[in-house]
């Protein structure tokens, strides 16, 4: 049985008092807990930003890759060894604006990961500019004028990419996020977690209190998260009330479901010293 | 009469079948126990434009394409127009005259001879699809060789599907008797080929020997996005997957093919990736990523002519500098330059042992010459190389005795590699720099100890490359000249020796395969006993030269640069060679 103690680790945690990466943290430590995996099953893999952190907080197996590049180094490890669990955590920039390129690819190929989005809708560590889902006139240092885009929308995204399982969380409500990382690891595909995260020091606008206002659960209103089309006009929902919660859940056969020659196995286990190419040889004679 | 010497070139459109025609002639030559060498010019293009394919066939060995073609099999009036000045004196051209309104008087030259085969016709009266023309001129050139229809035969029931077969094999004998019929030993150029040579060499491209060397070398995941000359190795892998329990993704660019690559190789198998300059150019940061992590992986960097886009098709050697300096900061890397297919083979499995051993990424460094060129060579020695994982831990559980640290600073910086799942084990690791356990750390003492560490590895490397062949030399050791050079300016050279040679030049060839870690030694021991040195690359630059210079703190004596796209044609490199000394 993992228990907190074997979670933790020798690190020292350097993001702000009240980051809301700690919501994160916690939720995913307790995750693993209900879900009684083993520490050693587990591989953790994160970009760049305050989030990338991550591989230093959790006592598994990581890898604290690039900048932007989570889901493809993600889809390799579970590619290669089915076996493992594997969950990517992104920043808003590393994964809607870096690693962009990735995203519908990811959610298209449908491998079994699952993705967790740290949406502070600000970069942090590189001291405050806007990212992909800034809202329009938010005030950073690289929009001292307000930024002129709309935000990008990775739910909505996600469900017109077909994502299996589509959700957005809050990092101030851990128990509800706990529940959505249970269910977002537990589904077999691609899992998008969305978390509206408080970035206290340079996100003056998205703050623990405009969440708060704002924030409801889907579950709470009977949204049936088998409807694409309803989950849809959800995820358009902004302003005085936002959704959390799961938008739309729904299984499709992964992408080694359709590599029946490799179903089940882990290409680890497989030996390589003595693969014979005699056949392909004689046919190039 | 010339007896097993000849030079033939097919040239068309796009679309036309022109590569797949020449491989087949190449093929039937080396079943008659010849020996072949096919290269092919292609544009960025789709269908129209100009192609052609040249096959070599001799008796001796022979390593490249030569200046001039004895036959011209055009295929269109386009090509019969751009290539009729490389026809030697006593040539011939063999196409459908009626068809391209050719004729004897219209040729230009009257030192060429004009055989025309209704190969439309023939196709029609087949019921045949109109690239079946390419059979009934194989056909027909076959007659013209006095050579062997029924090698012919052979080759293309093993190259169709039955049905197809039976009415290629009929094009190619419509063809084969109106030549025999019209042209029966006019021609002054015989092929006498050997029937019981049959099947004992093989004939591949330098992609498929790479992708052949992977394969056996236990190559489990490959990723990439396509990008000429690169693009046939992923084809190849492709099919092969089921087969071989691979999983080969079409990535959505060389960004994700390198980090995919590189994830599967943190989970434990061997993993590959393909691509040219500008893929290569995306794939960097990722590079620099598996070597900060410690990640094993190949990639293939097959160069064409840059900056930019440059010639997407045809060939250069541009990106010497650019694969060893690649990335941000500093790092072991591997860098081997196969020169022939043969070594496209044997270096790509030597690539996947040092890259697993050393636990860095490995570049190997060809180019559309080498990658898209058929060269014949044995079957390749399957016990020659075993499979080595250097330091990788393949039990299920770790049972050492003290905490697993992924990387635990070592005497030769190769620390022990366990696959994430281990029992016992947490594998961590991290593109920050950071500490034994893959934690992140800024600390300037630790950071400079696993720099340290990682460069030991580069001190290990050399010491193991001494069991390696980093170099070739080729030639006569007391020479007059000796030429160096690296990839696949390789068969062009040795062409040129033997030209030279013939005028009484005795020159030797000093072929550079590992290029990082440079072989220092390997190199001055050649280059201090040297009369006059010549550096021969595809490039503007001369970056061997400014290798050798700079590890060596040795000048050479000349260059002979080209930069024009194309690979250097024996006899006018061997009259560059002698201008320059």
């Amino acid at each position: 049985m993992v228990t907190l103690e074997d979670l933790n680790t020798p690190k020292k945690n350097t993001w702000c008092p009240r980051c809301g990466n700690f919501g994160i943290l916690m939720a995913f430590k307790k995750a693993l807990m209900q879900l009684n995996l083993e520490r050693d099953q587990v591989v953790l893999v994160s970009g760049i930003g305050c989030h990338g952190k991550m591989v230093n907080y959790v006592n598994v197996n990581g890898l604290h890759g690039i900048h932007g590049r989570v889901l493809p180094l993600a889809t390799g490890i579970k590619l290669v060894n089915p076996s493992l669990t594997v969950v990517g955590f992104a920043g808003d920039a590393d994964c809607y604006d870096e690693g962009w390129g990735h995203f519908s690819h990811a959610i298209r190929r449908n491998i079994d990961t699952t993705l967790i989005v740290h949406n502070n809708m600000v970069l942090g560590l590189t001291t405050g500019q806007t990212t992909a889902t800034s809202q329009r006139g938010f005030k950073t240092k690289s929009t001292p004028f307000g930024s002129i885009l709309p935000a990008l929308n990775p739910v909505a995204h996600a469900l017109v990419s077909n994502g299996t399982f589509v959700a957005r969380g809050y990092s101030g409500d851990v128990e509800h996020l706990t529940s959505l990382m249970v269910e977002a690891i537990k589904h077999r595909g691609f899992a998008l977690l969305d978390v509206f995260q408080p970035c206290v020091t340079f996100n003056y606008l998205n703050t623990y209190d405009w969440f708060h206002q704002r924030v409801y659960k889907l579950e709470e209103e009977e949204h049936d998260y088998t409807d694409r089309q309803k989950a849809l006009e959800k995820s358009f929902e902004w302003g005085d009330r936002i959704p959390i919660g799961i938008f739309c859940k729904k299984e499709k056969p992964t992408y080694r479901d359709n590599l029946p020659h490799v179903k089940g196995m882990s290409l680890t286990k497989v030996p390589i010293t003595d693969v014979d190419i005699t056949p392909l040889l004689e046919s190039m004679t | 009469m010339i007896v097993n010497k000849i030079s033939v070139m097919i040239g068309g459109e796009a679309g036309a079948g022109i590569t797949r025609s020449g491989f087949l002639f190449a093929k039937v030559c080396l079943r008659g126990g010849l020996h072949v060498f096919g290269t092919s010019d292609y544009q960025s293009l789709i269908r129209g434009g100009h192609n052609f394919y040249v096959v070599r066939a001799d008796a001796e060995e022979i390593y490249s394409q030569t200046d001039a073609i004895d036959v011209l099999l055009a295929l269109n009036k386009e090509t019969f127009h751009l290539h009729r000045d490389e026809l030697v004196s006593g040539g011939g051209i063999l196409c459908d005259g009626e068809e391209l309104g050719l004729t004897d008087r219209s040729l230009g030259r009257d030192d060429l001879k004009l055989y025309s085969v209704p190969l439309k016709r023939f196709v029609e009266e087949l019921n045949g699809a109109l690239i079946m023309r390419n059979t009934v001129a194989l056909g027909a050139v076959v007659a013209l060789l006095s050579y062997d229809l029924e090698i012919l035969n052979g080759v293309i029931r093993d190259t169709f599907k039955p049905k197809v077969a039976i009415l290629n094999v009929k094009a190619a004998k419509m063809g084969y008797d109106y030549a025999r019929e019209h042209y029966a030993a006019d021609f002054d150029y015989r092929l006498e080929g050997r029937s019981s040579a049959g099947k004992q060499k093989i004939f591949l491209t330098g992609n498929e020997a790479v992708g052949l060397g992977a394969v056996r070398a236990g190559c489990r995941f490959f990723a990439a996005y396509p990008m000429t000359p690169a693009t046939p190795l992923l084809h190849f892998m492709a099919p092969l997957n089921r087969e071989y329990g691979m999983i080969v993704v079409p990535a959505e660019s060389e960004i994700a093919a390198i980090n995919m690559v590189a994830g599967g190789s943190f989970a434990g198998v061997r993993t590959m990736t393909a691509t040219s300059g500008g893929g290569f150019c995306l794939m960097s940061e990722g590079l620099g990523m598996t070597g900060m992590t410690e990640t094993p992986v190949v990639v293939m960097l097959a160069q064409r002519p840059g900056p930019s886009t440059g010639l997407p098709t045809y060939s250069g050697q541009g990106d010497l500098r650019f694969a060893i300096h690649a990335s941000q900061g500093e790092f072991p890397r591997l860098i081997i330059a196969p020169g022939d297919v043969e070594e496209c083979f044997y270096k790509t499995m030597e690539a996947f042992n040092l890259a697993e051993k050393f636990q860095i990424p490995a570049i190997l460094i060809t180019d559309k010459y080498l990658v898209e060129s058929h060269g014949e060579t044995e079957p390749f020695d399957q016990s020659k190389i075993q499979v080595d994982r250097g330091l990788l831990l393949i039990e299920d559980e770790y049972t050492g005795e003290e905490e697993y640290r992924r990387h635990k600073i070592t005497e030769n910086g190769v620390s022990l590699r366990a696959m994430p799942g281990t029992k016992g084990t947490i594998v961590r690791t991290n593109a920050d720099e950071h500490n034994e356990s893959g934690y992140t750390t800024e600390d300037p003492e630790l950071t400079a100890k696993m720099v340290d560490k990682r460069f030991r590895k580069v001190d290990a490397l050399i010491k193991d490359l001494e069991n390696y062949e980093t170099v070739k030399l080729y030639g006569h050791e007391e020479a007059d000249v000796t030429i160096v050079g690296w990839g696949s300016t390789k068969g062009p050279i040795r062409e040129a020796m033997k030209l030279l040679l013939q005028e009484g030049l005795k020159t030797n060839y000093l072929q550079i395969i590992y290029l990082d870690p440079f072989p220092v030694a390997n190199v001055r021991k050649v280059l201090n006993s040297t009369k006059t040195t010549v550096v021969v690359e595809n490039n503007k630059t001369s970056q061997l030269s400014s290798l050798i210079r700079q590890h060596l703190l040795m000048p050479v004596n000349h260059k002979i640069l080209k930069y024009d796209g194309r690979p250097f044609n024996p006899g006018k490199l061997s009259q560059r060679i002698k201008e320059v000394l």
